[in-house]
C-alpha cells in the first residue's frame, strides 16, 4: 500500500513544482528581505552596509508612529464595523427574510468581488464636494447640513474608508456568519421559545452565545486582513492628506518606491510581519480550540 | 473551518423560528422589516445606478446638473470611446488576461497536484510542509516585493508582464493549496486505497480518481483566485514600469491623473467597464463565488 501512496519519486513529481515556486518566490524573498533590513540603498545605486540603523530608526521615526496607530485604528475599527454589520445582516437574513434571503444575500455579496480601484473611484465621487457636490454632501445639504469636505482632513477621510470597507465587505462577513446560524440546531430555538424566550431575549441568550464560535471566527479574518490594508487606502487617498491616512504598508511602498531606500523598506515590512504574527498568536492563544475550524 | 461553510452555505435557509401567533395583521409587523431591506438595497444598489448614470453625461450634465439628476441621453457613448483611445482601457485589459490567465492556470496546476501530494499520500514530513504553506497566507506582500524587484530587474524580467504572472502564481500557491488540501480530505480514504490494491499508480490516481472527484472544487478555488489576482493592486502596481504594461487596476488608478480631476465621464465609464464586467462573471456563477470566498476566508 504505503510504495504506492508513500512513493517518494511520486511525491517529487507531484509537490515539487509548487514546492520549488513557492520556496523561490517566497521563502527565499522573505529572508533576502530580511537581510536587506541592515543595509541602505537599492539594487539601481547599490547598497551599503549600515547595520542596525534602520531597526533603530523604526523606534525614533515619528512616522512610523503615525503609521502604526492609523493601522491599528483602522484595522479594530474596521473589524468592529464590517462583522458587526455582517452579523445583523445574517441575523436579517435568517430571521426575517428566511427563505426569500437568498436574493438579497447575493445582491449584497456583489461589492464583494468588485476590484477595489473601481470602488475608490466610486466613493470618491460619492463623497466629492468639487466640481460637483457628490450624492453624500446633496443628501446633507438636503437635511440642511452644510457639505462637508471630506478629504481634506484625516479624521473626515478615516471615515470615508471605514465606510467604504464596510460597504465592501459586509455582503462577505454576512455570508459566514450566516453559514454559522443555519447551523444551529432547530430544536434549541423550539425549546427556548416554550420556555417563553421571544425576540431580544432569544437572541441574547441563545443566538449569540451559540453563534460565539463563528463570530470569533470572523474577528481573526477581518483583523488579519485589515492590518494589511493597502489598495483601499492607496486608491481613495493615497495616505494623504500629509500622512494622516498612511498604514504601515503604504509608508512601507512609499519608502521604498519613492525614495528608494530599500534597508529602511524592508525594516518596515519587517515590523508589518511581526505584528500580524503576534496577533495571530495572540488570538490563537486565547482560544483553546482551532478556530480556522469554526 | 472550510468543510462546515462549504456545506452550510450550499444548505437552502433552515426554517427559522416561526412566530408562534398568527395574526391577520402579521403584514403590519413586517413593515419595519421591509425598510431595512428598502435602505440595504438602496445602500447597495444606488452608488452602482448612479456609476453607471454617470457613465453617459457629459461633462456640461456634471458641471451643471445636481448630482441625481438622469442623463439627458442615455446613448451617449461619448464617455466610453474616451476612455478605450484616450484612455488605452483595451491595452489594460489586454494586460490584466495576459497577467490574469497563464499565472491562474499555473497555480491551478500545481497547486491541486501539491494538494493530492499532502492530503492523500502518505509520507513523513507532510504535515510540516502543509503549515509551511499555510504561513504564506499570513505574510503582507510587502515582505517580499523589494527582493522580488531585485530579482527581476537584474534577471531582465522588469518590462515584461513574466513578473506580474510569475509573482501571481507563487502568492495563489498557500491559499490553493490549504484550499484543496481540505477538498481531498472529504474524499474517503478508502477509494485510494481500494484503487492501490487493484493496481492503479499514483498518477493514475490521481488522473482518474483524485482530479474528478474534485473537480467541482477546482473550479471554485480557480475562481476565487480569478478574483483576486484580477482585482490585485500592490503587485501590479510594483512591476508595472511602463504605461503599456499597466493592468486595468494599475491604469485605472492613474486615470483621473491622465484626465485631470474635472474629467468625470471618462473615468466614470472606465469604472463601469470595470465593475459590470464582474457583474456579468457574478450574474452567473454567485453561488459558487459566495461558497468559494467563504471558504478561503483565512485570506482574510
Amino acid at each position: 500500500m504505503n510504495r504506492v501512496l508513500g512513493d517518494w519519486r511520486a511525491v517529487t513529481v507531484l509537490l515539487g513544482p509548487a514546492l520549488l515556486v513557492y520556496t523561490l518566490v517566497m521563502l527565499v524573498p522573505i529572508f533576502w528581505s530580511l537581510g536587506y533590513t541592515v543595509f541602505e540603498g537599492n539594487p539601481i545605486i547599490g547598497f551599503t552596509f549600515v547595520g542596525w540603523d534602520n531597526i533603530a530608526a523604526l523606534f525614533t521615526d515619528p512616522k512610523i508612529g503615525d503609521a502604526l496607530v492609523f493601522t491599528v485604528k483602522y484595522a479594530l475599527v474596521l473589524t468592529v464595523g464590517q462583522v458587526l454589520a455582517g452579523y445583523l445582516l445574517s441575523l436579517l437574513y435568517v430571521f426575517w427574510l428566511r427563505k426569500a434571503s437568498g436574493l438579497i444575500r447575493t445582491l449584497v455579496f456583489f461589492p464583494v468581488v468588485l476590484p477595489t480601484v473601481a470602488v475608490a473611484l466610486l466613493f470618491q465621487a460619492l463623497f466629492a464636494i468639487a466640481p460637483q457636490i457628490g450624492p453624500v454632501n446633496a443628501l446633507l445639504n438636503a437635511v440642511g447640513i452644510e457639505s462637508i469636505d471630506w478629504f481634506a482632513s484625516g479624521g473626515t477621510a478615516f471615515w470615508v474608508i471605514i465606510i467604504m470597507d464596510i460597504w465592501r465587505s459586509m455582503g462577505f462577513y454576512a455570508v459566514l456568519l450566516y453559514a454559522g446560524l443555519v447551523d444551529i440546531p432547530e430544536e434549541l430555538f423550539e425549546s427556548a421559545r416554550i420556555d417563553g424566550a421571544s425576540g431580544w431575549r432569544l437572541v441574547r441568550h441563545i443566538v449569540i452565545p451559540l453563534s460565539l464560535p463563528v463570530l470569533f471566527s470572523s474577528i481573526i479574518f477581518s483583523i488579519n486582513g485589515t492590518l494589511k490594508v493597502f489598495d483601499s487606502v492607496l486608491a481613495l487617498t493615497n495616505g494623504g492628506p500629509g500622512n494622516t491616512t498612511t498604514p504601515l504598508t503604504l509608508y512601507m511602498y512609499q519608502t521604498s518606491f519613492t525614495y528608494g531606500e530599500y534597508g529602511y523598506g524592508s525594516s518596515i515590512a519587517l515590523l508589518l510581519t511581526i505584528l500580524c504574527l503576534l496577533v495571530t498568536l495572540f488570538i490563537f492563544r486565547s482560544s483553546r480550540r482551532d478556530l480556522t475550524k469554526g | 473551518m472550510t468543510d462546515t461553510t462549504l456545506e452550510t452555505v450550499a444548505r437552502p435557509t433552515v426554517q427559522a423560528p416561526e412566530p408562534q401567533r398568527r395574526s391577520p395583521l402579521l403584514w403590519v409587523r413586517r413593515i419595519p422589516g421591509w425598510l431595512v431591506v428598502a435602505v440595504l438595497l438602496i445602500a447597495v444598489g444606488y452608488p452602482l445606478v448612479w456609476l453607471l448614470m454617470g457613465s453617459f453625461k457629459t461633462q456640461a450634465e456634471f458641471l451643471n446638473n445636481p448630482t441625481w439628476a438622469l442623463p439627458e441621453d442615455w446613448t451617449n457613448f461619448d464617455n466610453y470611446v474616451e476612455a478605450f483611445t484616450t484612455g488605452n482601457l483595451a491595452v489594460y485589459i489586454k494586460n490584466s488576461i495576459l497577467a490574469t490567465l497563464p499565472a491562474l492556470a499555473l497555480t491551478i496546476i500545481i497547486g491541486v497536484a501539491a494538494g493530492f501530494a499532502l492530503e492523500v499520500m502518505v509520507w513523513k514530513g507532510r504535515g510540516t510542509v502543509l503549515l509551511l504553506f499555510l504561513a504564506g497566507i499570513m505574510v503582507p506582500g510587502q515582505m517580499i516585493l523589494l527582493p522580488l524587484f531585485t530579482i527581476y530587474f537584474q534577471t531582465g524580467l522588469t518590462g515584461t508582464l513574466w513578473p506580474l504572472i510569475i509573482t501571481y502564481t507563487a502568492i495563489g500557491l498557500p491559499l490553493t493549496v490549504f484550499m484543496m488540501a481540505t477538498f481531498f480530505r472529504g474524499v474517503p480514504r478508502e477509494i485510494f486505497e481500494a484503487a492501490t490494491l487493484d493496481g492503479a499508480s499514483i498518477y493514475r490516481q490521481f488522473r482518474s480518481i483524485g482530479f474528478p472527484m474534485v473537480k467541482n472544487a477546482i473550479f471554485t478555488v480557480a475562481l476565487v483566485q480569478f478574483f483576486f489576482i484580477w482585482n490585485d493592486l500592490l503587485i501590479a502596481l510594483t512591476f508595472t514600469n511602463r504605461d503599456d504594461l499597466r493592468t486595468i487596476q494599475v491604469g485605472l488608478l492613474n486615470f483621473t491623473g491622465e484626465f485631470g480631476q474635472v474629467q468625470y465621464g471618462p473615468t466614470f465609464a472606465a469604472v463601469c467597464v470595470n465593475v459590470f464586467g464582474t457583474l456579468i462573471i457574478y450574474l452567473f456563477l454567485n453561488q459558487r463565488v459566495m461558497k468559494g470566498m467563504t471558504a478561503g476566508a483565512v485570506k482574510g
